[in-house]
């Protein structure tokens, strides 16, 4: 009982980090149906920002409290990853924008490889490893063992619940969530309506990046290491997530990641870790082929 | 260059340039390079022994960077307008004076397959017979394989319009069915190759089943998976595939039963020649070549018969061709399964190559790659395949010989782990440069009174 | 199950056999009902019109009898041959089959088959609102695909094909021959080579009817096959029509806007709005029906007096 509800928390745990990342999926497929294949290199390129920029900060204000020096940490992955990802969209999407749709899927390919190797190029291949940041937890007595509920983990799952309320609230109620909202019915029409879809959008690649941002610093601050190749089976996962949830829906990827993540934490646990990531793509081809709305999509009527 | 654009241009002289404006648009791409810099630029992390994870500060990579984007983006506005106007004409200039070669299509493709079928002796006569080892092999063997790869993979995604992410799958179980065949069975590369052919068609049928209705991305997506699923039960289910370590000790093809080696029973000896590996090189060369040209014969008449155009069809409008009363599932699995059979020859002859694979010839980086050798090359386009294989796989290759750059960048300078970097940036640019690929003009396969090329504007490019 | 007491306008007044009958058609898309109960004959060897404002649900009839939508309550039944008793049409309803072939003809349950099942087995043809050409592909092209299925089997299935058999090359010279026939019939030959999508915009649409009709339908069913067309390009319309009807024997059942279409050749008339049949019948019943004036009576009474005086040209 105890093994199962610790798997259960640690399941919870890596579904965070899967929804947060999920989000920044949903949000870019939604409003220009583009599946945006970089963003899980984005995200591992976040995790090495967020690193070197806490050994910055560490030893630059060697006194700093952790919870100070984490905030400096999320606030600056986030604005760079954002930038980042600024960049991207505006050299490699916005001019295949009109173009015929492998086109970016094709140059979200190779976004890819070039982050890839980029960050081996510039940061080595090897991995890189932090100390634990901080430790400790509640000790949990349940029946004969106990269960470790430690502080990151609730810092994970407590993060990525404001945010998504956050979030929800700025796509549902401010003028910048209409105007996504309206670009993903009809792109045309909102231009012709006066919002600037260009800037619209390239927005939207920001708050998934900033999102995927905040889920690199917990990366940092639950696992400590990171790695080049660290990108891109996270990345699949999180768009299965997305998919899983119903791509579109905001809740729904924030729920397909905390699916994804007990999935894989009890199929670990209970079965064999070897195929675990086989669960994970099985997941994704069985959600495509029977149920490709998802949860929460919407199904896709097709005009004749 | 707003400025610039504003004004009419009715004499050629140089409008004033606004240095203040310059410098401030430079300034800021200069402020966003930085930041793009930092800190993934700027601070190397390396894991010391005593310290743990230390910052090794590149401040002069980044000022070097940094500086770069200042100038380059001052010498954009100041010269740019002159250079992309020259350019432009340039190109056109060029384009008239090779237009007239159209004419010569046939001289082309008749001197090409000979140049092909003439390219090994070429190679050895002018680089010599070590020289001639790399050339034939590295680049004449590679190119051919990936050329073979665009091509199989230009019948799902150029003819039939369908995403698909996850050949590679097809190319390895073309060659993990022909080394455990040949290991396992001892059964001959002639036998093992048809059969490659057959398993990875049946393959292709049991996966396209179930994903041949969904539409665009998710095809693409789904079929990834598949790719990824495969790969990895390669590398875990040990006792089949021997998982990470591979297989090796795939026997060589024979020349009709003589070896190619030093014996007295091998070929050289048979035919009273002086042994050298290239005798097996050379053969290699010539079965990729024949396997190459039967993929690209089969094609051609494919699209000329009923299944090719409904292949075209597909991929132009798929409700269109339902209403026509065509069954889409049969047709899009007929293009699954052919375009997997030709992976799988090609996987059978990979395996023979060397004697030995592992799953790590099977990443999806391989499929990224094939697919993005078919959209480059102009979807459909049998020739835009091939010269996008020989950019862009003879292209890195290139990089290995580039040696001299270390006179130019250090000797710690190593052009190889470039290669892959240089490749994702080709990509883009590619994409943004030409979205519709090398060769967009489309051949009709029927013709009444005259043959004209279909502009690529109008050719669609399917949905899955 | 219906009983056959609700007789059909078209066999009342013209005693005609239908070849395509509709019945309680229902079709619901969550909580909007697009089609209510609605039922209707389609006579054979005749032009049928289904009229109506716009939203009245039209294309969505269109959509159900051509496979593309699955409705949600309604037997659609289509007769080949001289099949079409009741007890026919029973016989297949209570089994499980899709449809039922004998020596006198056939009858098939639109509402069980899939789209292009309708169109290959069926034998129901279709054009769109929204020109669906092949438009990477040449006029010849185009029209040769609508072959495919027969030419398909005369290739062996590619096998004859790839190797070069003569007998596939005479069934393609005869595909061929049917095309340039109907090329001329529309008066595309001298464009055969050009790529559909550079056609105008009348030529396309014929084009896509002549597409159509390669592949030898017994239904052919337009939708809006004169939108956009000037007066001139309609008379042409009715013209192929005409001949279509007369010269191939082939029934069409079309949607229109276009009342010197309708009015020019329909035989039969079935008004719908808001998914509601209001009215079914000969041209001239339609035009005197006070429900049909009703139904259009958004429209400005300068154009009512237009459209009346274009129909009494």
């Amino acid at each position: 009982m105890d093994y199962f509800l610790q798997q259960l928390i640690n399941g919870l745990t890596l579904g965070s980090v899967y929804g947060l990342i999920a989000i920044g999926y949903t949000m870019v497929y939604g409003i220009i149906g583009m599946i945006n294949f970089a963003h899980g290199d984005v995200f591992m390129l976040s995790v090495f920002i967020a690193l070197i920029v806490f050994l910055l900060i560490t030893s630059l204000f060697g006194g700093l409290a952790i919870a100070f020096a984490l905030i400096l940490v999320l606030i600056c992955a986030m604005a760079l990853t954002a930038l980042w990802s600024w960049a991207i969209e505006r050299i490699a999407y916005r001019p295949l924008r009109g173009s015929f749709r492998l086109a970016p899927l094709i140059s979200a390919i190779g976004m890819s490889i070039f982050l890839i190797n980029f960050v081996q190029l510039v940061q080595g291949p090897r991995n890189k490893a932090l100390p634990p940041i901080f430790d400790g937890g509640f000790l949990i007595p349940i029946g004969d063992g106990n269960i470790t509920l430690a502080y990151k983990q609730i810092l994970i799952v407590a993060t990525t619940a404001v945010l998504l309320a956050a979030f929800w609230y700025v796509v549902q109620k401010t003028p910048l969530g209409r105007a996504q909202r309206a670009c993903e019915q009809d792109r045309k029409m909102a231009a012709l309506l006066g919002i600037d879809v260009d800037r619209t959008i390239s927005l939207t690649f920001v708050m998934g990046a900033a999102l995927a941002a905040v889920a690199g610093v917990l990366f940092m601050v639950q696992y400590g290491v990171v790695n080049f190749s660290d990108g891109f089976v996270p990345g699949i996962k999180a768009f299965t997530a997305a998919v899983l949830g119903g791509i579109g829906s905001l809740p729904g990827a924030v729920i397909g990641g905390l699916l994804i993540g007990l999935i894989e934490t009890f199929w670990s646990a209970y079965f064999s870790i070897d195929y675990k990531d086989v669960a994970a793509f099985s997941i994704l081809a069985i959600t495509l082929i029977f149920m490709p709305s998802g949860i929460f999509g919407k199904p896709d009527v097709e005009k004749v | 260059m707003a400025k610039a654009a504003a004004e009419p241009r009715i004499e050629k002289g140089r409008e004033p340039i606004d240095w203040r404006a310059a410098i401030k648009d430079a300034g800021f791409l200069a402020l966003f390079t930085l930041g793009l810099a930092f800190p993934i630029l700027a601070f190397r992390t390396r894991q010391d022994l005593s310290k743990g994870l230390v910052l090794d500060p590149r401040w002069e990579l980044v000022a070097t960077l940094v500086a770069i984007a200042f100038f380059a983006r001052l010498g954009w506005i100041v010269f740019g307008g002159r250079i992309s106007d020259a350019a432009s004409s340039t190109a056109t200039r060029i384009g008239e004076k090779l237009a007239p070669l159209g004419e010569y299509k046939d001289v082309f493709r008749y001197g090409g397959l000979a140049l092909l079928i003439a390219y090994p002796f070429l190679a050895v006569l002018f680089t010599g017979p070590a020289g001639a080892l790399k050339w034939i092999d590295n680049f004449g063997i590679q190119i051919l394989i990936y050329v073979m790869l665009g091509w199989g993979l230009n019948i799902v995604v150029g003819l039939a319009g369908l995403l698909d992410l996850g050949y590679v799958a097809f190319y390895a179980v073309g060659a993990y069915s022909t080394a455990l065949l040949s290991t396992h069975y001892g059964l001959s590369f002639w036998i093992c190759l048809p059969l490659a052919g057959i398993f990875a068609a049946f393959w292709g049928i049991l996966l396209g089943f179930p994903v041949l209705r969904l539409r665009g991305d998710y095809l693409a997506i789904v079929t990834l998976a598949f790719g990824e699923i495969i790969r990895l039960v390669l590398i875990n289910w040990v006792e089949l595939t021997n998982g990470a370590s591979g297989i090796s000790g795939i026997p060589r093809p024979t020349f009709f039963g003589l070896p190619f080696n030093a014996s007295d029973s091998g070929f050289a000896a048979f035919f009273g020649l002086e042994f050298t590996p290239l005798h097996r090189l050379f053969f290699l060369f010539y079965l990729i070549l024949a396997l190459a040209l039967l993929t690209n014969w089969v094609t051609i008449r494919l699209r000329r018969l009923p299944i090719g155009r409904a292949w075209e069809a597909l991929r132009e409008d798929e409700i269109a061709c339902r209403s026509l009363g065509i069954d889409t599932v049969k047709t899009k699995l007929t293009a699954f399964s052919i375009g997997a059979m030709f992976g799988g020859f090609a996987g059978a002859f990979f395996a023979v190559r060397l004697g030995f694979i592992s799953p790590k010839s099977f990443e999806f980086m391989e499929s990224a790659v094939i697919l993005s050798i078919v959209v480059l090359g102009g979807m459909g386009s049998q020739v835009g395949v091939a010269i996008a294989a020989i950019v862009m796989i003879g292209g890195t290759e290139l990089l290995r010989e580039l040696g001299w750059l270390k006179a130019v960048f250090g000797p710690g300078f190593d052009p190889t782990q470039y290669r892959m970097l240089l490749f994702g940036m080709a990509m883009v640019a590619m994409m943004v440069w030409r979205p519709r690929g090398l060769i967009s003009r489309r051949d009709p396969s029927i013709v009444l009174h005259e043959r004209r090329a279909v502009g690529g504007d109008l050719v669609k490019e399917g949905h899955g | 199950m219906a009983n056959s007491a609700t007789t059909p306008a078209v066999a009342a007044t013209t005693g005609l056999e239908p070849i395509l009958r509709v019945e309680h058609l229902t079709m619901r898309f969550g909580g909007l009902l697009a089609v209510n109960d609605l039922s209707f004959d389609v006579a054979r060897g005749q032009i049928t019109a289904l009229i109506g404002p716009n939203g009245a649900g039209k294309t969505t009839v269109f959509n159900c009898i051509t496979g593309f939508y699955k409705p949600t309550i309604g037997r659609m039944a289509l007769f080949s041959g001289g099949l079409q008793t009741d007890a026919a049409i029973e016989f297949v309803t209570n089994s499980p089959t899709r449809y039922r072939r004998t020596s006198e003809g056939a009858v098939f349950l639109l509402e069980r088959m899939a789209d292009s099942e309708i169109a290959a087995k069926a034998k129901v043809a279709r054009t769109f609102q929204n020109i669906r050409l092949f438009t990477g592909m040449t006029v010849l092209e185009n029209l040769i695909v609508a072959q495919h299925n027969w030419l398909n089997r005369a290739s062996g299935y590619s096998i004859l094909g790839l190797i070069g058999a003569p007998s596939f090359r005479k069934a393609e010279a005869m595909a061929v021959e049917l095309a340039v026939a109907w090329l001329d019939r529309i008066g595309l030959t001298h464009r055969a080579d050009d790529p559909a999508g550079a056609l105008p915009y009348g030529d396309q649409r014929r084009l896509e009817i002549a597409r159509a009709m390669c592949t030898g339908p017994v239904l052919l069913c337009l939708d809006e096959p004169a939108a956009g067309l000037n007066p001139r390009e309609s008379a042409d319309l009715n013209e192929l029509l005409l001949s279509i009807k007369e010269g191939n024997g082939t029934s069409i059942l079309l949607i229109e806007h276009d009342m010197s279409v309708v009015m020019e050749i329909s035989d039969h008339i079935v008004v719908l709005e808001y998914g509601i049949k209001i009215s079914d019948g000969t041209p001239n019943h339609i035009r005197n029906d006070p429900k049909v004036i009703a139904a259009y009576l958004g429209v400005e009474d300068e154009e009512v007096d237009e459209a009346e005086a274009e129909l009494d040209r």
